[in-house]
């Protein structure tokens, strides 16, 4: 009973903030309702039993990802009023199309049923003996270790890339050359002058 | 009064027509037509870990693990693509981004 409580409230609280981040003007108060999605999101996460994928979307989502949005929505000086021009024109085209998908999905929502052969790949262990996180952890550094190290080099190529394309050096600005530095002689560095005694340079 | 899976799909399947509707809607903006991608990614996991759940099986959760790591890589590229392109032509309107067209 309290979880159909708390899962009707994470349920209408996820779309009602996924309908405001494709509605609001104001594309910073999109970002923080994505936010909100987001949370209620790891709250059905949290109900589901999935309590280490929770975690990891409130950790690294809401708290890399979606601040990267707001980061980039800050730091780009757009007229956003005039983006949002043609938001009515594209309105009836764009609610024909989900309409039509949403019947669609709930449609087959109603019609399926699950093929009585199918075994579980890793069936999950009872929650009273392991933990979800160890659960995962048991599966996905041994079963799963390639693939896991598969998204290890698609988040250090996206890393180099972002920082690639985003890099950029300015001409007048003076920079450290290491070559430079070591390739210097003591000949081209040091200069020994024997200085007359009473009398100074020059 | 028991919530069973096809209440989760559900809630998945207009989240994910949400992303759909937003893109629509947004044709301008890219960091809205962005984040309406994450929209439906987000729907994406919500069906693999309801599967999951439902059926006591943990690979879905490895899969949405992946699909967040794709996610996120995927988002750092878009960002940095439209800074890069903001700093160049001063605007993020998709209706300019014709160069291509030659």
């Amino acid at each position: 009973m309290l979880s159909a409580l708390f899962f009707y409230l994470f349920a209408i609280l996820c779309v009602g903030a996924a309908f405001m981040v494709i509605a609001v003007r104001n594309p910073v108060h999109a970002v923080l309702f994505l936010i909100l999605a987001f949370f209620n999101a790891a709250g059905l996460f949290v109900l589901l039993g999935a309590e280490f994928l929770a975690m990891i979307l409130i950790v690294v989502y809401v708290g890399a990802v979606l601040v990267l949005f707001l980061f980039v929505v800050m730091m780009l000086d757009v007229d956003f009023a005039e983006l949002k021009a043609g938001f009515l024109k594209y309105l009836p085209v764009g609610a024909a199309i989900g309409l039509l998908l949403l019947v669609e999905l709930i449609l087959v929502l109603g019609a399926w049923v699950t093929a009585p052969e199918i075994a579980a790949q890793a069936p999950m262990p009872p929650a009273s003996e392991i933990s979800n996180t160890e659960a995962i952890g048991l599966i996905l550094y041994t079963r799963y270790v390639y693939l896991f190290e598969a998204a290890g080099l698609i988040l250090l190529v996206a890393m180099i890339g972002a920082i690639v394309l985003t890099l950029q050096h300015k001409r007048d600005v003076r920079r450290q050359s290491v070559a430079a530095q070591i390739g210097r002689t003591r000949e081209e560095a040091v200069e020994l002058v024997e200085v007359e005694s009473g009398r100074g340079l020059s | 009064m028991t919530v069973g899976l096809s209440h989760y799909l559900t809630v998945a399947a207009v989240l994910f027509t949400l992303g759909i509707f937003g893109i629509f809607l947004n044709r301008k903006n890219v960091i809205v037509i962005l984040m309406s991608i994450e929209l439906m990614l987000l729907a994406v996991n919500l069906n693999l870990v309801a599967f999951s759940a439902f059926h006591g099986d943990l690979v879905g959760q490895i899969f949405a693990m992946i699909v967040l790591t794709v996610a996120a890589a995927e988002a750092a590229i878009g960002l940095a693509l439209v800074v890069v392109y903001f700093r160049n032509r001063g605007t993020i309107d998709v209706a300019e981004i014709d160069l291509l067209k030659g």
